[in-house]
């Protein structure tokens, strides 16, 4: 990960493990919401080590990886006469909120039996957010990549079921290929108040694993600040 | 409530007991502003002149060369920033590390922007810097060498009286009748462990603190031998020689420098009890945890500090874990920073990104037993199994045993 703003202040170890500019939940301060820790602590719906062979799935979908911090895998099972999913699994390398906001996630899709794929393709992160009760500022980019998996394994649902022409649900065209994060990404950023680049990675790392995306990310968001803001 | 077992000490210690008592009368009845002229105000002077010859004492210097200041971070920017500002006629050329406290690399950052030349070195695979490459660096315009005593992440500690020793021979061969090559260490994390003895060390300029040897935190010391010239950062009254305006922390100077004393006495004994657990505590985890890796010096580390990288699982998600068990603990995963990068101690290492977001630091204390390391040893294992478990990374772990369901 080369982020272009070297001059950011990274706290990690030098002095204290983690700062809590999270919430506080019955009086004891903690860094995420009770629902969070809830997701968190017991994961729902992940693939078990024995599921492996077992688990049947229709569409598979990877964003991310180790290295940029955050990995994501989702497997779908979908019903075609009804276009639902009906069940899903995934698997994250992450911490505390990239685990809980898939695991939310997962909730949300298999909650009354099954979402249909078109309102499985609206799922944006800030619903995972409002559903977990917030997140602290800074972990915000974590929930990004839970409803980018699963975009990615409807499209592979697509692709597998001969559905071609539902596969470019994506809409934006994608500036960050390991993240997947689209221009709409970096236009919601700018209309969630970023205003510089480093802001903008704030927000959805974007960049991060893909440094030569950077100069057109710094292009859009100058776009995008001038079309909303005139600035 | 779980019994909590602290193991962070490299980020603060709490306060000693015998450190507290001594601080209680100058918090309370013995609040006299050291300037003063009258007996209240003469007690505090003459308190601080003591707590000065205790440190001078530790150090072998004299007490004038003693200056104190608002803790390690401000130490180390009056050292940084004070000595380059004050030498630029000399030179504009600093060497430093890539793995220095960021009170020392962001000090040099805002020397860069002032038009000085900055030489970050980098480390080898342990973390160490040698004096060759000090040497090697070393240019006619060098005016300052910044090097850390010990390293707060990976606790490796660096050859500081070897180095202090060449710059001394430099200095007197190649710098006769000019200004010389001056040398900072910031030496925070070795104060309750190693030796301090400026003869030794032959340092120009060092840096302590009382937060990490069980004293009060907000208060540090710089050392600066007697004929080096340095620029306050902090301006006002004329205390400490007119290099740190601001009337004294007389409880805090008191604490910090029983708190030395106490650190310095007993650190023979707390050294080897301290190596025989950490060594306990990484064969324990070497042999629970499979895919995990030591990161720094094998022997030239903090005897308190162990600092390992587990594979396929994320530093923040295991220390919130441990926390739920009472286990306090550190990481150098980008998860827990401000900014989105991981530790750049880590990363000056060669550590690959994902090796630097699954590390943890240990860095054990006074209070710390082999049973708190045996519960640790019973508790970490079952955490890495349960993330690992939900980890992706595992099922593409080898591409010939990459599960089907992982192949798109």
């Amino acid at each position: 990960m080369r982020v272009k703003n070297i001059q950011s202040t990274n706290n990690n170890m030098s002095d204290s493990p983690y700062t809590f500019d999270g919430m506080t939940s019955g009086g004891d301060p903690w860094y995420y919401s009770d629902i969070v820790k809830e997701h968190f602590f017991n994961p729902k719906n992940f693939l078990k080590t024995d599921e492996e062979a077992s688990f049947k799935f229709d569409g598979l979908g990877r964003v991310g990886s180790p290295a940029c911090g955050d990995e994501m895998v989702m497997w779908i099972q979908v019903d075609p006469k009804e276009d639902k999913i009906v069940d899903c699994r995934w698997r994250t390398f992450g911490c505390g909120s990239a685990i809980a906001s898939t695991s939310m996630l997962s909730e949300m899709v298999k909650e009354n039996n099954g979402i249909k794929i078109d309102d499985a393709l609206k799922i944006k992160p800030q619903d995972i957010m409002t559903r977990l009760g917030g997140l602290p500022d800074r972990k915000i980019h974590c929930s990004v990549l839970g409803d980018k998996a699963l975009r990615a394994a409807i499209n592979d649902y697509f692709h597998k079921s001969g559905q071609h022409e539902r596969g470019m649900v994506e809409g934006g065209k994608i500036i960050d290929p390991i993240l997947k994060i689209t221009d709409h990404d970096i236009e919601q950023a700018v209309l969630d108040g970023a205003q510089t680049l480093e802001q903008v990675q704030a927000k959805l790392k974007v960049g991060v694993g893909s440094p030569e995306a950077i100069t057109e990310i710094e292009e859009l968001i100058r776009f995008y600040k001038e079309k909303y803001f005139g600035l | 409530m779980t019994k909590q077992i602290y193991l962070d000490h490299a980020a603060t210690t709490p306060l000693d007991k015998q450190v507290l008592k001594k601080m209680m009368p100058f918090l309370q009845n013995d609040f006299g502003n050291p300037s003063a002229l009258y007996n209240l105000g003469r007690r505090s002077l003459k308190a601080i002149a003591e707590a000065k010859k205790i440190i001078a004492d530790i150090l072998a210097c004299t007490p004038n060369e003693i200056i104190f200041t608002g803790g390690g971070t401000e130490s180390d920017n009056l050292a940084v920033l004070g000595a380059a500002r004050a030498n630029r006629a000399a030179g504009n050329h600093i060497i430093t590390t890539k793995i220095e406290h960021h009170a020392v690399l962001h000090a040099c950052k805002q020397l860069e922007k002032e038009g000085f030349v900055i030489t970050c070195l980098k480390p080898d695979k342990d973390g160490v810097i040698t004096v060759e490459q000090i040497i090697t660096a070393i240019k006619p315009d060098t005016i300052l060498v910044t090097i850390m005593y010990a390293n707060n992440e990976i606790g490796t500690i660096e050859p500081i009286a070897e180095i202090g020793k060449t710059l001394l021979k430099y200095n007197t061969t190649e710098r006769q009748g000019k200004q010389r090559v001056l040398f900072h260490t910031d030496a925070c994390q070795a104060a309750g462990t190693l030796d301090l003895n400026i003869n030794r060390l032959h340092t120009d300029l060092l840096t302590l603190n009382g937060s990490k040897i069980y004293g009060p935190k907000g208060v540090g010391v710089l050392y600066k031998k007697k004929d080096v010239k340095i620029q306050p950062l902090i301006v006002g009254g004329g205390q400490e020689f007119g290099l740190r305006a601001g009337t004294e922390n007389v409880a805090g100077i008191i604490g910090l420098a029983e708190a030395l004393r106490l650190a310095q006495n007993d650190k023979e004994k707390e050294n080897t009890r301290l190596i025989d657990l950490r060594g306990y505590f990484w064969r324990g985890l070497e042999k629970k945890i499979e895919r995990i890796k030591l990161n720094g010096h094998a022997e030239k580390r903090l005897p308190n500090n162990l600092n390992v990288s587990i594979l396929d699982v994320e530093g923040e998600a295991m220390l919130l874990y441990l926390d739920e068990k009472g286990i306090q603990a550190a990481t150098g995963s980008a998860c827990t920073s401000q900014s989105l990068e991981p530790s750049h101690v880590l990363l000056s290492i060669g550590l690959p990104y994902e090796m630097a977001h699954g590390s943890l630091r240990f860095t054990m204390g006074h209070s710390t037993t082999q049973a708190d390391i045996d519960y640790v040893l019973k508790v970490l294992p079952d955490i890495v199994e349960k993330l690992r478990e939900i980890s992706p990374a595992r099922l593409g772990m080898c591409e010939s045993k990459k599960h089907p369901k992982y192949k798109q």
